[in-house]
């Protein structure tokens, strides 16, 4: 809103709420408080339960600000309930994440207790430079990685560990899928399909996969959480989904030949289109 | 641009981070090409379909079992 139009709100004839237009500028090093209360036709402040023209020095920071920021420092502050409300908001995508790591429900169930935990304790170790759930995700991979070592009895498990395989790094299946593919199939069905292919991916594109194109976080955010370069992630993402989109064809692809046949020959590395 | 050149930025297609000039390029190559077509296109789905359905599901009752251990275990540590 543009500060004209904070100035102008009417009702404003009460001397207590009018506001300078030096009241809106932010001041360094001045904290906001809300002494003055204005007439209830100014805008809803976030903050507080006061209605007042709110100085452009705390509208900022609200838009720029994690959510997740405050929960943590109310958890510093000793408000455990803050720290429910972090659990509540990331537990399933946390065990989703264990479980494609672990390929096992009990550890991942136990991971995420662990990786919670470890983050409760460890709370002030954390710097606020990446987001809090980042950060969070990193301790459940390592858990996560923990527990595979242990089940491969101490086997060395890495997410940085460069897997060769060839396997669908050049897509060779060009078959159009089915309008709705997923639809020929019923939810368990389905589910055991996606399961069984995302199975056997390596761990390391299946996790880029999980958090880049599932939980949706950046390249960069996923590059902290694994520990990985941001070209390795690059890497892995692309083979993960070239290999995901080679197997799910087996299931999702126009059973008719004459589809398939219709669309044009392959060109081949390095032919001009 | 060759079916090589295009595979090599295929993520970057799919997540919309493709600079203005190589756009049209890229669908000029499309229109030629049917297999880089097919592939970018189940490429995508793909994905929704993996974004769109959990085959990890949580059931109620067990996360409400873990979220209690969770904050009993986080009150002890205090």
């Amino acid at each position: 809103m543009p500060i004209w139009m904070l100035l102008a709100q009417p009702g404003t004839s009460d001397v207590t709420a009018r506001t300078s237009l030096w009241d809106l500028v932010p001041r360094p090093g001045v904290r906001y408080t809300h002494a003055l209360r204005a007439p209830r036709s100014f805008p809803a402040c976030q903050n507080c339960d006061f209605s007042h023209p709110i100085p452009m020095a705390t509208i900022q920071p609200i838009s720029e600000e994690h959510p997740d920021v405050a929960l943590v420092e109310r958890v510093r502050a000793g408000d455990l309930s803050a720290y429910d409300t972090l659990v509540r908001k990331y537990e399933r995508q946390l065990f989703r994440i264990a479980q494609h790591i672990t390929q096992n429900r009990e550890d991942a169930e136990d991971v995420m207790q662990d990786a919670f935990l470890k983050a409760y304790e460890k709370l002030d170790q954390f710097q606020g430079n990446s987001k809090f759930y980042t950060w969070l995700v990193r301790i459940a991979v390592n858990e996560s990685l923990m527990r595979l070592r242990k089940r491969r009895t101490g086997k060395l498990v890495s997410m940085d560990e460069d897997v060769q395989t060839e396997e669908g790094s050049v897509p060779r299946d060009f078959a159009d899928w089915a309008p709705n593919p997923e639809q020929n199939y019923n939810q368990s069905e389905l589910a055991e399909i996606l399961k069984k292919t995302i199975q056997g991916l390596p761990p390391g594109f299946r996790t880029v996969f999980v958090l880049r194109d599932v939980d949706q976080l950046s390249t960069e955010e996923t590059a902290e959480a694994l520990g990985l370069s941001v070209p390795a992630v690059k890497s892995r993402l692309l083979r993960a989904r070239l290999q995901l989109r080679e197997r799910l064809s087996r299931y999702f692809k126009h059973k008719t030949p004459a589809t398939s046949q219709a669309v044009a020959a392959p060109q081949g590395n390095g032919a001009e289109a | 641009m060759t079916c090589t050149e295009f595979l090599a930025i295929l993520d970057d297609v799919i997540d919309e981070s493709i600079a203005v000039e190589t756009r049209a390029e890229i669908e000029v190559h499309l229109r030629k090409c049917g297999h880089c077509e097919v592939v970018l296109d189940t490429t995508r789905k793909t994905i929704e379909i993996f974004r769109c359905h959990e085959i990890y599901e949580l059931p109620t009752e067990v996360s409400e079992r873990l979220h209690t251990a969770i904050m009993t275990k986080c009150k002890k540590a205090r």
